[in-house]
């Protein structure tokens, strides 16, 4: 019945980022002359303010509290969560045709497992295989080129969009192998609480990495919540682009019609 | 044989002219390294933050083209307004950039970046890239930077992009999101700026 209701609502969302994005364009060079679809405005800048007050009673301070921390602690930990968010990113790199990747990333996930103790030494670094980069639901569906819909910012998880809360739905239909073995499946060495500490690792080990950049963010801008979007989408734009040219990734048209203005 | 000679001497100051514009030419690589060279040499701790921020700000002022930067940012609302409207928009944006930028870069000590290629867009953009060396409290961070090249001889930034992330566009959306949250009046803006530049 879970797994009906899930199906249901991810077909929904799909079909309405479709008929969101009806001129069929995916041109990511093009992307930001198009303005932003924030269609639930209003209870998302409500679910900023209170993500923002939970951050600031909860989150900031465990992140503080982390930074102190000796740095192989911090390395180590961070190691382990990458390393454990491969076994989404394979089925990505898969589902993405990019079968080089996902051969690359399933070295480093054995490597790393076994020889680097659980991840939380980067073994595979001395194997040659240096630059991770993660994949997830969202940005495959973003890849095979479903548009992301209205912006949305969850409670507790923080921005996302229509699709890629469709994507991180597949996570529980059986898309990340480690929610499998933890939550979905009794298997008697893992339960719930690993699960939830990971992920909850996660979230702190991202806001210990900004905590500085987010501040002077917050600092330097006139609407945070704006600033926060748009570097959000940005970023999701670059990552489905999986480009390490900035240039392809860039709008020049805004930039070339001020010089004919 | 006079016309021979005047072709000649003409050929010369041709030749010469061509040279002179060949040589102040700024390739975009050198200025960015130069003006990264000036702005870690004002972020020097010898410096107090005050003195920091007055040096960058000088150094904005040179190598930015705040006004260009101001122009695109309105998005398309630059359309709509009128002139007077223009110049107080560029008056307040000016201390709002030099503002807020000086502010963010102040917080930073002796950073160390390195340029490592640039590519051509066109003959008014060129894309420097360069690297922002990583240190135990931070890694190693990819920044861009879209220098405007119209005049070869002094170019200027229009945009920096860290990470794939870029600020114009960035900031571009944080003033539409303000005009349009206060039912498309570009005032709205004007305000909070002159409360932002206090």
């Amino acid at each position: 019945m879970k797994k009906l209701l899930i199906t249901s609502l991810i077909s929904f969302m799909l079909t309405s980022i479709v008929s969101a994005d009806t001129d069929g364009e995916n041109n990511l060079s093009k992307v930001d002359s198009k303005p932003v679809k924030d269609c639930f405005e209003n209870i998302n800048r409500a679910t900023f303010k209170f993500n923002k007050s939970l951050d600031l009673a909860i989150f900031e301070p465990v992140a503080k509290l982390y930074r102190t921390l000796p740095s192989p602690v911090r390395v180590g930990t961070s190691n382990v969560l990458d390393n454990l968010s491969n076994l989404v990113t394979i089925p990505n790199n898969i589902l993405q045709g990019d079968f080089k990747k996902a051969g690359e990333n399933t070295v480093r996930l054995v490597v790393n497992t076994t020889v680097g103790v659980v991840g939380i030494f980067d073994m595979a670094e001395s194997f040659g295989l240096t630059d991770y980069e993660k994949e997830d639901y969202g940005q495959t569906f973003g890849a095979m080129g479903v548009g992301e819909g209205c912006y949305l910012v969850l409670p507790i998880l923080g921005p996302s969009t229509v699709r890629d809360t469709a994507g991180s739905l597949v996570n529980l239909l059986g898309g990340d192998a480690w929610y499998n073995v933890s939550v979905k499946n009794d298997t008697k060495h893992f339960d719930d609480t690993d699960y939830y500490s990971t992920r909850a690792g996660t979230g702190v080990d991202f806001r210990a990495k900004n905590i500085d950049s987010l501040e002077n963010l917050e600092k330097n801008s006139m609407d945070f919540y704006a600033s926060v979007r748009s570097l959000y989408l940005q970023d999701r734009q670059q990552k489905i682009a999986n480009s390490n040219s900035v240039t392809e990734t860039q709008n020049d048209s805004a930039w070339e019609e001020i010089e004919a203005q | 044989m006079i016309s021979k000679k005047f072709l000649v001497f003409f050929t010369f100051i041709i030749i010469s002219i061509l040279n002179i514009n060949y040589s102040y030419a700024l390739e975009p690589d050198v200025f960015v390294q130069s003006t990264v060279n000036r702005a870690s040499e004002a972020l020097n701790n010898k410096y107090s933050k005050k003195e920091k921020i007055d040096k960058l700000k000088v150094i904005a002022s040179e190598a930015v083209d705040i006004n260009g930067i101001g122009f695109y940012t309105l998005g398309a609302y630059r359309k709509n307004i009128s002139d007077d409207q223009i110049k107080q928009y560029n008056i307040l944006f000016k201390k709002y950039f030099l503002k807020s930028f000086a502010s963010r870069l102040a917080e930073y000590s002796n950073p160390e970046i390195e340029v490592v290629s640039k590519k051509k867009l066109n003959k008014n953009y060129t894309m420097v890239n360069s690297i922002l060396v990583g240190t135990e409290q931070r890694p190693e961070v990819k920044i861009d930077w879209r220098i405007y090249t119209k005049n070869p001889k002094s170019p200027l930034i229009r945009d920096l992009i860290i990470e794939g992330l870029s600020l114009a566009r960035t900031q571009k959306e944080e003033f539409a999101s303000i005009i349009q949250s206060n039912d498309g009046d570009i005032n709205a803006l004007f305000e909070t700026l002159k409360e932002f530049i206090k």
